[in-house]
């Protein structure tokens, strides 16, 4: 009981810091410029964008999982914030739980709010709009997981955002093919493959990143 | 939870033959001591010797080359880490900790009284001085209510009358029956039980 009262603290209070120091715009802002650049740069026709507008919207998404990496961890693992909790008895994994739901919290819904304004410029609607926040929305938990773990893993290192770029980009790549493919495909096998992607990717997160937590501590 | 730490709820520490290495290099070898409730040790010893390694240990986030230690299971530490957040008014971020540990808003009052901190409970951590921050990680520590206290420099940075404050707060965790480990190279006003004067091993080798 005392703990899932601490672990409840510990969220809101990291999701209370994204939203008022505005690390969780950033991602919906870097996503709709991608979305309204776009069709500046294939042209206006409603037919191409309405083909890859739902692949570009895709790819924004994994591009701005990595703006808020290096705002993840580092900071309060510098501040000595999760040593106070080790102390009273945490774990590395429940501290690297607890920041994928916070992080999911403030990342996730904020996320798929841009993607529905950003569908209108691709001219997305119906059927290959359900499919894309569905698409997105299971995906997002499995984004919020990389970025924990990568944040995790690169926490305390020189060049951490470039590192994490290069990171990201094979581990998101399951994510991409079965996430952008359940769009043309239009089919629920794609959606399904990509709901136990993420799955896997959310259940590794809190042990991934609590051993990088931990080696970086010893 | 470690290898090495068998933790009872005992009031006393009991270290027995500790080794500690970092980064290829063994900092102390076989460290015996006994600490029990209402007792004080004090670390002592150059820079880099393995004071702050040794508190870092005890409090479970560093783990012993060798030997076990045990002790009770709430512990406060108090190190050169703010563990606070700047940007928030310091009873706002004292009542994260204070949430964690179980605590109410009158306890974190408390917490700043003692720690000379009550005038600035409304004030950003960022715009405190050094020695403002240093009460702040003391308020920090007493609000926890642990045990066994340990403190890596606990003087540093504050004024002679902060040094007796601090000095009075030690005191009375004391006497309620808790246990402290201070690391200081400044003296500080409360009579402590036993010395460890951690030196060097190369230098210890060269003696033999």
């Amino acid at each position: 009981m005392f703990v899932m009262n601490g672990i409840a603290s510990i969220i809101w209070r990291d999701v209370r810091q994204s939203y008022a120091s505005g690390g969780t715009w950033l991602p919906v802002i870097f996503y709709l410029s991608a979305a309204t650049l776009f069709p500046f740069a294939v042209g206006p026709d409603p037919q191409l964008l309405l083909q890859t507008g739902g692949g570009i919207l895709w790819i924004a998404a994994l591009l701005a999982t990595l703006l808020p990496l290096d705002r993840l961890i580092q900071p309060d693992l510098e501040n000595g914030i999760y040593d106070q909790m080790i102390v009273r008895g945490l774990s590395d994994e429940m501290i690297a739980a607890a920041r994928l739901v916070s992080h999911w919290l403030a990342f996730g819904p904020p996320l798929l709010l841009a993607a529905l304004l950003a569908s209108g410029l691709m001219g997305l609607e119906g059927v290959a709009l359900g499919t894309l926040l569905a698409s997105l929305a299971i995906a997002t938990p499995a984004l919020a997981g990389l970025a924990v773990m990568i944040a995790a893993l690169t926490a305390g290192l020189k060049g951490a955002g470039a590192l994490g770029g290069l990171l990201l980009v094979p581990l998101a790549i399951p994510l991409l093919i079965f996430g952008a493919g359940s769009l043309s495909a239009q089919s629920s096998s794609a959606l399904a493959f990509l709901a136990a992607i993420s799955l896997l990717l959310v259940a590794i997160t809190p042990f991934a990143a609590g051993a990088a937590l931990r080696a970086v501590r010893e | 939870m470690n290898e090495g730490q068998s933790t009872g709820s005992s009031n006393r520490l009991l270290a027995e033959a500790l080794s500690c290495a970092r980064g290829g290099r063994i900092l102390f070898r076989n460290l015996d001591f006994v600490l029990e409730a209402g007792q004080a040790g004090l670390l002592t010893g150059p820079n880099g010797v393995g004071k702050s390694s040794l508190l870092r240990l005890l409090a479970g986030l560093l783990h012993p080359m060798a030997g076990s230690y045990a002790g009770p299971e709430s512990i406060a530490l108090c190190d050169d880490r703010l563990a606070l957040d700047e940007h928030l008014p310091l009873a706002q971020t004292l009542r994260f900790w204070a949430q964690l540990d179980g605590k109410d808003n009158a306890d974190v009052s408390t917490a700043m009284a003692r720690a000379g901190l009550d005038h600035l409970a409304d004030v950003p951590v960022r715009y405190f001085s050094t020695g403002q921050r240093q009460r702040a990680r003391l308020a920090r520590t007493y609000l926890t209510g642990a045990s066994l206290w340990l403190l890596d420099e606990p003087a540093n940075g504050l004024d002679t009358d902060s040094v007796g404050q601090l000095g009075l707060a030690l005191q009375s965790h004391l006497d309620s029956g808790g246990l402290l480990i201070a690391a200081s190279h400044i003296p500080l006003p409360i009579a402590f039980d036993f010395t460890l004067d951690l030196q060097p091993l190369e230098e210890l080798e060269a003696c033999l």
